[in-house]
């Protein structure tokens, strides 16, 4: 929120202004009163095993983080560029897949991945799109330094939290929105029902119709589908509610079945079609492969995509943008050593204290090592466990993110933070909701901000020009 | 809509219903436990029976001490129909159907749960039991009342009110199957009243004790009991006032689809052949005989209604 000087950043004077007056007896009201709020509307995440009642809320801040609009305008047009060279190496892997002829990324990275769906070779998806919703975290290392930290186009999730943590603000300090000119986030569902509407399949006649696929309400995301599903007017399906009729994928309905054009899913390639993919999975649609090759039905995401999420694969970006846009990358990647890479593998075992290693497949914070965090035990067996499987892993120095205030009891304090924001993509264009997700560490000095790890959320603001 | 979330809708209500029946039973078998005392036993074990629990009971305990029979009604895990596991299965069921519900509706679904759960952590002491009934059948009201206030009028609404008044006729016919012996005016009871305290227990497990009196004065008759809770149509839990409401929402799901079912045919049979007799015709063709065909026939509508509307596979 301050400069280096010390002096409040202009996004935030308005905002400070406003806090300063404020009674903070208050404010600590209200922040007690979003989280009954959170609860009543059952923004809650279950935790695997737990009792009745035991489910949890991720915590909310109520300070706001406030984003100008030209640092928004330098933003939005780094991820649109991203998010097209991601989608354009995803169709190249694919099919001729030029970029490993021309030696720019190794075959080994595509060819030895979990996540390369050799199935999709060839195969073309409804207007050309694989990353219908993606998410680009991002931090912020100082005044106009952003990096791009990972790529989310398997299932990125956390946009109900976006929509509801604006609501909630907005129900709290109605007064701020007369104060603060804020741009608005709650047209995404609406904008996402298009972007679907619009890739709509070869088999599709008439108006299409759209449905969001979940695991069903055991899944911690539970939440988000069916707020997602009941913001778009779309079905929410579980995979026993689907089967295939005459060629197309259909729900069962009070009336019979009825054929889905796209499927918005949230469940992982893995489980999509027992007949395809892992045949004990209940979650998915027997068959439902079958439709797809047939151009039945779009699946969104597209099959395969998940392998733009790897993060050995991250480490290529720059070079990827470069190769499909002939552009250089307007957001910058965080410096990468693959320890696959024998060289990259001394340095970092070298400087492990003060590096961040990650699994190159993992998500959610989890296996992960933050150096100047960890214990000299910790450090000892990460570096046994390196020296074991080199090619699983990546190392990153520990950015000197930035920090925004949050509430507590003792007044304003510095957290660090990230932020996700929410991409479509259609053959019509990207849309990019102004904004998104900021994550926080909630405890002091923190880097982790996954909510399994304890991280909370709070509202991003973009302002109006 | 989705067969699943028309099945989920329809179970919720059914849920929600059963919590409020269940704490209606309670509160009438704790009434007859505080008065008297020697008759407590018998008076818990048809509560049990009427709440279809009694075997799962006997497994889990045995004797019939009102503190056992009332945490087991309210909070025991052993009992799939204790307040606790029906408001859990209520909130399921809505969250499954949560695009189908306006956020006000699933907003009391889910304070409900939130309210019950933290209220019934730990066993409740006798004293605390009228306010948490209370509780109980307040969260009950205001989800109806959001139901009402913010549904459309659409296939969703009418699968939750056929699931309500279906689990309402099931359980008043509940009622009279474990009492109906009480209301046989058998050799002794001719030209005497039934026993006051009985028949009041019959009246306050449906809630309507004071609209009895309102009806039929002092006058209180075996024949007239059965009446109301059979046959009276102004009578919000009488059989014939719940059938005629399910026959009337598949009515309404028969014409919003535009297709004729064997459910609504079936509700048309019970609203018309079974509730349309004066009751001394019910007690000469036997009262047990009676509700036993009555019980028969909801649980095949029940059936009925799963399979027109595809609730499952």
């Amino acid at each position: 929120m301050n400069s280096q000087e010390g002096e409040t950043r202009s996004p935030y004077r308005e905002y400070c202004g406003w806090f300063e007056a404020e009674d903070v007896a208050r404010i600590q009201h209200k922040a007690v009163q979003a989280e009954a709020l959170f609860r009543t509307t059952g923004i809650t995440f279950n935790v695997y095993g737990a009792v009745d009642g035991d489910e949890r809320l991720i915590p909310f801040d109520v300070v706001p983080r406030i984003i100008s609009a030209s640092e928004w305008r330098r933003l939005s047009r780094g991820i649109e560029q991203r998010v097209r060279a991601l989608n354009a190496f995803l169709y190249d892997i694919y099919h001729r897949q030029e970029i490993l002829r021309a030696g720019r990324v190794p075959t080994d990275l595509i060819a030895g991945n979990a996540a390369f769906l050799p199935m999709m070779m060839g195969l073309d998806p409804p207007g050309g799109i694989y990353t219908h919703i993606s998410g680009t975290d991002i931090v912020r290392t100082g005044a106009n330094e952003f990096y791009v930290l990972e790529d989310n186009a398997r299932t990125p999730s956390g946009v109900s939290y976006m929509l509801e943590n604006r609501e909630t603000m907005l129900q709290m300090f109605p007064e701020l929105f007369a104060k603060v000119p804020v741009r608005e986030v709650s047209d995404y569902p609406i904008n996402l029902l298009k972007s679907l509407a619009a890739c709509a399949p070869p088999a599709c006649g008439g108006t299409p119709t759209v449905a969001v696929l979940t695991p069903g309400i055991h899944n911690s995301a539970y939440y988000e589908h069916s707020y997602l599903a009941d913001h778009m007017g779309a079905e929410l399906v579980e995979g026993h509610d689907l089967r295939v009729v005459d060629g197309r994928v259909a729900m069962r309905t009070t009336q019979g079945y009825k054929a889905i054009d796209v499927l918005y899913r949230r469940v992982d390639d893995d489980f999509l079609d027992p007949l395809n993919f892992r045949p004990d999975s209940m979650l998915g649609v027997p068959g439902i492969w079958d439709v797809y090759r047939a151009g039945g039905i779009t699946i969104a995401n597209a099959p395969g995509t998940g392998i733009a999420d790897d993060k050995a694969l991250y480490s290529y970006m720059p070079d990827i943008i470069e190769f499909y846009t002939g552009e250089k990358a307007l957001l910058p990647n965080v410096p990468t050593w693959r320890c696959s890479e024998p060289e990259h593998l001394r340095e970092v075992l070298d400087r492990l204290p003060e590096l961040v290693v990650k699994e190159v497949h993992g998500s959610g914070g989890y296996g992960m090592l933050v150096g100047p965090a960890a214990s000299k035990k910790e450090l000892a067996a990460f570096r046994a466990k390196l020296e074991a499987n080199p090619g699983n892993y990546i190392a990153q120095p520990t950015l000197s993110l930035s920090t925004v205030p949050i509430f507590t009891k003792k007044g304003l304090a510095p957290r660090h933070v990230d932020l996700r924001p929410f991409v479509l993509m259609s053959p019509q264009g990207i849309t990019i909701t102004p904004g998104g997700l900021t994550r926080v560490a909630m405890t002091r000095g923190s880097l982790v901000v996954n909510s399994s790890q304890g991280g909370g959320t709070k509202d991003t603001w973009v302002l109006e020009d | 809509m989705l067969g699943k979330t028309a099945g989920s809708l329809f179970w919720m209500a059914r849920y929600l219903e059963r919590s409020e029946n269940n704490a209606r039973l309670i509160d009438a078998g704790f009434r007859i436990a505080l008065t008297r005392s020697q008759t407590a036993a018998a008076e818990w074990k048809s509560v049990l029976v009427t709440a279809g629990v009694n075997q799962a009971f006997q497994a889990a305990h045995g004797d019939y001490s009102s503190a056992r029979v009332i945490d087991f009604l309210l909070r025991d895990p052993a009992n799939p129909s204790s307040i606790l596991s029906v408001i859990r299965q209520a909130r399921d069921n809505a969250r499954t159907a949560r695009t189908a519900l306006t956020r006000e509706t699933w907003e009391a679904v889910n304070t409900s749960w939130m309210t019950l759960v933290a209220l019934l952590k730990r066993q409740v002491r006798e004293d605390d039991l009228p306010d948490v009934l209370t509780t109980i059948r307040q969260q009950s009201a205001q989800v109806r009342g959001a139901l009402n206030g913010t549904m459309l009028r659409n296939d969703g609404y009418h699968f939750a009110l056929l699931g309500t008044y279906l689990e309402r006729a099931d359980n008043t016919a509940r009622i009279l199957d474990v009492k109906y012996y009480l209301l046989l005016p058998s050799v002794a009871h001719i030209g005497t009243s039934i026993d006051n305290v009985q028949w009041e227990t019959i009246l306050r497990s449906v809630s309507a004790h004071r609209a009895y009196r309102w009806l039929y004065g002092a006058e209180i008759s075996a024949l007239k009991i059965a009446e109301f809770l059979i046959l009276y149509r102004q009578m919000p839990r009488s059989l014939a006032f719940c059938s005629e409401r399910m026959e009337n929402h598949l009515t309404q799901l028969q014409r919003h689809y535009g297709e004729e079912t064997e459910a609504r045919r079936l509700a048309h049979a019970l609203n018309y052949d079974k509730l349309n007799a004066p009751i001394q015709s019910i007690f000469d063709g036997g009262l047990h005989q009676y509700v036993t065909g009555f019980l028969r026939d909801t649980a095949n509508l029940a059936r009925q209604v799963e399979r027109d509307y595809r609730f499952v596979e």
